[in-house]
């Protein structure tokens, strides 16, 4: 099967005065697994009812290997999708399900239709399981049936609706990576709806992350968690201590920040892109992940750190995270992580200085003033 | 899903029903003895008071009469085809409004329903008079045919079978309707979704998903309008002739005019026995349908 191109083009969905969708724009590659990440209401199942055809969008253009297709009734889009809860046909067997859009089709023989269903079933581990009803079998089956019958007809696009909410956390990881690799043997084009920022982050090429109907960033995992462009999406990947402060001296070098009277700190890195500047005075809000930072005893930690006072320790496994008060800021709290090698290296009220890697911290304008 | 309206497919569902969990034995003897004390007495011992009175005299002479005299054998098969078309009648006219009202918006949905629903809270007495002021000689029907040239004279609309079958069909409505909305209701969108992504157009889908997951509300409403239909009594009285005498109204001719209990009794037991025949009939049907009873 060979996936094709499918673009977004300011995408639209209003219904009566609320936009549930506004201005998406995607261009994804051929054979590339994509997901739109967000929290619900965020309009990602709006975007994928829009690709599928259900619903017509408001404005913008929808085109799959570069044919527009906007305005093509969902059946004549030849686009695969699985569903939420699978969607399965209760009346017709397993083999009845898979046959059926091939049978809609009307263009194959019935030995072909009989052989491509066998084929489909033994790619999904399914042998045997034709004569049964969607409801004599397990979860974890019922979602692979769903896959073939996604994929029995080769569509170049398919369209995932969280299809692995339904199962538990074991099923779920091992699902994740059985899609993952299906599709890569088959080079099928996959966008993959899901609020779960652990499947999006493992199985996708890029992600879009999205809320309130916007396209918040559009990139890599990697990229995501690395150089998260907006606050949100910092707060949303994975975990992220936020810290307000006032700017100092913001250039594209470097952003000295002032926490309290007696804390300043200079950053490395520069406010955002690099691109913004901001004035002294500026309300800003500093974002730094919890294993980009370390605890020294009180004084060794160096000009650049943050005196502060263990408030918890949590063992985590492989990792202790500290929750860290300022000492001279005693409402915000930061966590650190520390890799767990033996002993703890420090206990509940100890005083202890927060060294930052000012390179990898974030710098975002504050909005509203809260302290995370 | 569709369950609470659909009664012959239900048994299953009651062993599994969640509410045994909550009453002790003892506990769902106690709720249940009042209705089983009060279908003892008002319906089952009628109803074998009966049986016994058509063996009357310990012979089978009531069941010899009703199965050799042609007329009781015309009136006991045109009730049977009656009751048959009425029924036909009643899904074919019925699905369709169900299938508006479950894919209308919450409050057009309401307008309908309550379309549906007033017919059904007024008397039939009412309804069935209805029909005889729209149908009669000098009526509704008649005068707006010869106003507009249409005929000549009236047409003998009144107490021909073609009336008994139009008023039955509009007073059993409801009961075809009812069903068939709720399994359609019960119906999750994904599956038309589904079947239309899958290369299905609109009409292939309903065809290939909508309808046949809707069959169990379908035999439902059927098994109800065929079994309501076959000791209907009322409307037929009113509108229907002596050519067009149903088994209701031949035992009720017996029971009041002619004062034969025991023969009234034999007919009565003879139509049960059909009604009880047919409803085996409905329910072996829905069984053999596997995939249908696995939906629900």
């Amino acid at each position: 099967m060979i996936g094709q191109t499918l673009s977004l083009a300011g995408l639209q969905k209003r219904y009566g005065e609320a936009l549930a969708v506004r201005e998406l724009t995607l261009d994804i590659a051929a054979g590339e697994f994509v997901s739109l990440l967000g929290p619900s209401g965020s309009g990602k199942t709006t975007a994928l009812t829009m690709i599928a055809g259900f619903e017509a969008p408001s404005a913008g253009r929808i085109a799959i290997g570069g044919r527009d297709v906007t305005l093509l009734a969902p059946n004549h889009r030849n686009i695969g999708m699985v569903f939420q809860k699978y969607a399965l046909f209760p009346h017709l067997t397993i083999r009845q399900n898979i046959a059926f859009p091939l049978r809609m089709r009307g263009r194959m023989q019935k030995t072909a239709i009989a052989r491509r269903v066998e084929e489909m079933l033994e790619l999904v581990q399914l042998s045997g399981y034709a004569e049964r009803y969607p409801n004599q079998l397990s979860g974890g089956q019922q979602q692979r049936v769903a896959v073939a019958r996604a994929l029995a007809f080769e569509p170049p696009v398919l369209l995932m609706d969280e299809p692995l909410g339904a199962l538990d956390k074991k099923l779920r990881e091992a699902m994740q990576f059985e899609i993952k690799q299906l599709q890569e043997r088959l080079g099928a084009t996959v966008v993959y709806v899901t609020h779960d920022q652990d499947e999006a982050l493992t199985m996708s090429d890029r992600v879009a992350i999205m809320s309130d109907g916007r396209l918040m960033q559009f990139g890599t995992p990697t990229e995501l968690y690395r150089q998260p462009n907006t606050e949100f999406v910092a707060d949303f990947i994975g975990r992220m201590n936020f810290l307000d402060g006032d700017c100092l001296d913001c250039t594209a070098e470097h952003t000295v920040v002032r926490f309290s009277e007696r804390t300043v700190l200079k950053l490395r890195s520069a406010a955002n892109d690099g691109t913004r500047k901001y004035a002294a005075g500026t309300a800003l809000r500093v974002a730094i992940r919890p294993e980009r930072m370390r605890l020294a005893k009180r004084g060794d930690g160096g000009a650049d750190a943050l005196p502060g006072v263990v408030d918890a320790a949590v063992f985590v496994g492989s990792t202790y995270i500290f929750l860290v008060r300022l000492a001279d800021r005693p409402e915000a709290s930061l966590q650190v992580q520390v890799a767990a090698d033996g002993v703890v290296p420090f206990q509940r009220d100890d005083a202890v200085d927060i060294v930052l890697d000012g390179a990898a911290a974030h710098v975002f304008p504050v909005t509203e003033r809260c302290v995370a | 899903m569709t369950r609470s309206l659909t009664p012959l497919s239900s048994s299953p569902s009651f062993r599994r029903s969640s509410s045994a969990r909550f009453y002790s034995p003892t506990a769902s003897l106690a709720l249940v003895t009042p209705l089983i004390a009060a279908l003892l007495a008002g319906f089952l011992y009628p109803v074998a008071r009966l049986i016994a009175l058509s063996f009357s005299g310990g012979t089978l002479s009531h069941y010899r009469r009703v199965f050799t005299e042609p007329l009781h054998l015309d009136v006991l098969f045109g009730t049977i085809e009656v009751a048959f078309v009425v029924t036909v009648a009643s899904l074919l006219l019925g699905f369709p409004v169900a299938y508006l009202m479950a894919r209308l918006s919450k409050g057009l949905a309401m307008a309908v329903a309550a379309c549906v629903f007033i017919p059904l809270w007024t008397s039939v007495l009412v309804r069935s008079y209805a029909w005889v002021v729209l149908l009669q000689r000098n009526g509704i029907i008649n005068g707006l045919l010869i106003d507009t040239g249409v005929t000549e004279g009236p047409l003998k609309l009144i107490y021909t079978e073609g009336a008994v079958i139009l008023a039955m069909t509009h007073v059993l409505m409801p009961f075809m309707i009812l069903p068939i909305y709720s399994a359609l209701r019960a119906l999750p969108p994904d599956y038309v979704r589904a079947a239309r992504n899958l290369g299905a157009g609109p009409i292939r889908a309903f065809v290939a998903v909508t309808l046949p997951l809707s069959l169990p509300g379908v035999f439902a409403g059927s098994v109800m309008c065929f079994v309501l239909a076959l000791g209907f009594y009322i409307t037929p009285a009113l509108v229907g002739g002596p050519g067009s005498m149903l088994m209701a109204t031949l035992i009720g001719q017996q029971t009041t005019v002619l004062l034969d209990w025991p023969f009234a009794a034999a007919l009565s037991t003879v139509l049960l026995a059909v009604t009880l025949l047919f409803v085996l009939l409905f329910r072996r049907m829905l069984s053999l349908s596997k995939g249908l009873n696995s939906v629900y």
